[in-house]
């Protein structure tokens, strides 16, 4: 599986999960993510797997949940209205305990908005999203190449820790088409067989429940600390980020996603004009990488975070570096057009040279 | 009959746990779950069956069947159930959900997992009212009925008339078997453990979504004795939801 293709980011994700060994999708219609059910409709079966095209976002969030406590590796996908008709489920996942992969090609909002690239559901997205106080793992791909990579690496983590995992995108990241290298799935060693789940290991005897209702004495706060317990963990062990070109940095822009492959041509424009910038870029937007803006702005190091958005990721920024000096410039959902890297670039100086 | 037949009649199923349910006295679910445990002693599938519980009194399946089970979101059972039986197709999977949650919040799934033909049970719990949030109108609620949402009682001008669901899943393609029964007397509890036992076979034999209906009783809603609550079924139910067999495409 050498071979390089040319393929949308939407495709690209798709074949990470059927790759992954993902053999069920439940989904609903919605620009700009419909790429991925059309993919999916028409490979899936050729695996064996199941399509579902459901009745509706919150029907195909629950049939993940249903696959999932069955022990099965299973997905849906989405865009930003969709996602939110799908918090219930991804709560109710979450609560308890059912890995799987929930694609969003944010579109953006608020209520119907507009079809265009949008990083407005950050908040939703790695707050929580649904009720109840808990987190899903977020990835935040770049390339068409991480959009495959990471339906993979989402699985894992996601079956790892049995923690929900969103790969967070745009319609830039879905709809372009870039090179893309396929290569073989690796199961990791530590991932374990799904004994809680209901896997039909035929125990017999050996009644197993999936559920988040807890109203014993103690046993939903024990319950919640264990599951923060666990995003304590990922928080130490599974943070991802790319640092280009930090190691002099006097000033570090940060952006994710889409943004942060206009925010590399510029920082690239600004070393050319000599100024010593440098790019962190959040790659796990849940865990987010503190410990990474902590260790970059320990000299001083100014931030200027770039979001597709009235300012979201930022108070995640100045929350891990309270007394670093984190300024922000964004473009409202419904720009119309993405920012030019001559727009960020003027940012740049600007903060730069303050 | 022998004696040995008799005592299999009053023993308790395989397929329950030995434990007092949380149910109020008069409450009907603990007979269901009774038929619905003796199908499964029947067919000898308890080891292989996957429960989904819904939202509602009926939350603790899992406490009362010694089965694996899945809880869903409120009226999300069939879409829950679809994903299981899907990963599972030979494992029998069954909802057992209330009128609230299959008749009101949930109607978008329990139609389409129908209509999709879906090889599931469905045992639906008609007790014309929200029971674990404490009596309020449901979709079932009979035309006058007063609940804690309907003090002047059900207005149909306004909250609209009951759903009969058992009737109109069965104009679906892809129910393969709908009937409503009740278990109010022993003629009908044998009535309702028959098609119990027949909506778990359709779905053994691979024939579509079975579906069946129980008008139960809710005394402490309704706010009756156990035996005025009983006597409320044929009385004022079967009236409105006359009981028998809507589709069956099994033959
Ligand atoms: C999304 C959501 N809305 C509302 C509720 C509150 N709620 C819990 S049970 C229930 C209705 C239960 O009635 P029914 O389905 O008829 O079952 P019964 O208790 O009568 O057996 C409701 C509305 C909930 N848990 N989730
Ligand atoms: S409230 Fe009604 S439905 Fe619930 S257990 Fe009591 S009698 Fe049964």
């Amino acid at each position: 599986m050498t071979k390089r293709l040319f393929v949308k980011g939407n495709e690209a994700v798709a074949m990470g999960a059927l790759e992954a060994g993902c053999r069920y999708y439940f989904g609903y219609p919605i620009t700009p993510q419909s790429d991925i059910p059309e993919y999916i409709s028409r490979e899936m079966p050729k695996l064996g797997g199941q399509f579902i095209q459901a009745e509706s976002e919150v029907a195909s969030i629950n049939m993940l949940l249903g696959a999932s406590a069955s022990g099965a590796r299973a997905m849906t996908s989405s865009s930003s209205p969709g996602i939110s008709l799908k918090q219930e489920g991804i709560s109710y996942m979450a609560g308890s305990e059912c890995p799987g992969l929930i694609v969003n090609i944010c579109r953006s909002g608020p209520g119907l908005g507009g079809i265009d690239a949008s990083q407005a559901d950050y908040f939703q997205s790695v707050k929580g999203g649904g009720h109840g106080g808990y987190h899903i793992i977020v990835l935040a791909p770049d390339s068409v190449q991480e959009m495959y990579d990471m339906a993979m690496l989402a699985f894992d983590l996601s079956d790892r820790y049995r923690v929900p995992a969103m790969i967070l995108a745009d319609a830039v990241i879905g709809q372009m088409k870039e090179g893309l290298t396929p290569h073989s799935y690796v199961a990791p060693d530590d991932l374990e067989v799904k004994d809680w789940a209901l896997i039909g290991d035929g125990k017999a005897g050996e009644q197993k429940v999936v559920k988040s209702l807890y109203l014993g004495d103690g046993e939903l706060e024990a319950h919640n600390n264990h599951l923060h317990a666990k995003y304590a963990v990922m928080q130490v062990k599974e943070v991802r980020y790319e640092g280009v070109e930090l190691d002099d940095a006097e000033l570090v822009v940060t952006a994710y996603g889409s943004t942060a492959r206009i925010a590399k041509t510029a920082v690239r424009l600004a070393r050319e004009q000599g100024m010593k910038v440098g790019l962190l870029r959040p790659i796990t937007l849940f865990p987010f990488p503190k410990a990474a803006f902590k260790e970059h702005t320990s000299a001083g190091q100014k931030v200027l975070c770039f979001e597709l958005n009235n300012g979201q990721m930022v108070e995640d920024v100045r929350l891990s570096v309270p007394r670093t000096d984190v300024s922000f410039y964004g473009r409202a959902p419904g720009a119309g057009s993405l920012p030019t890297p001559e727009e960020f670039l003027d940012q740049i100086r600007t903060h730069y040279e303050a | 009959m022998t004696t040995t037949e008799m005592k299999k009649v009053f023993s308790r199923p395989d397929s329950l746990k030995d434990v007092q349910t949380h149910y109020c006295p008069g409450c009907q679910h603990g007979t269901i779950h009774r038929l619905v445990a003796d199908a499964l002693d029947y067919f000898g599938i308890k080891d292989q069956t996957i429960g989904v519980a819904s939202v509602g009194c009926s939350v603790f399946l899992y406490g009362y069947f010694d089965i694996d089970v899945i809880e869903a979101p409120h009226g999300r059972a069939p879409a829950v159930a679809t994903g299981a039986k899907r990963v599972h197709p030979n494992r029998p999977v069954f909802t057992y959900q209330g009128d609230g949650d299959l008749a009101a919040i949930g109607t978008s799934e329990i139609i389409h997992t129908a209509n999709r033909g879906e090889k599931l049970t469905v045992i639906f719990v008609n007790n014309t009212t929200y029971g674990m949030t404490g009596g309020q109108m449901a979709p079932t609620s009979l035309p006058g009925q007063k609940t804690s949402t309907s003090p002047e009682g059900r207005d149909v001008n306004t909250d609209g008339y009951p759903i009969r669901m058992a009737e109109l899943l069965s104009g679906l393609e892809g129910t393969a078997y709908s009937v409503r029964v009740a278990v109010d007397t022993p003629k009908h509890v044998l009535q309702a453990g028959k098609a119990i036992r027949k909506a778990f076979k359709t779905q053994l034999d691979g024939q579509g979504f079975a579906f069946v209906e129980v008008l139960a009783t809710c005394p402490t809603n309704w706010g009756m004795d156990p035996l005025k609550a009983n006597e409320r079924i044929a009385e004022e139910m079967i009236p409105c939801f006359p009981l028998g067999v809507y589709k069956d495409a099994t033959e």
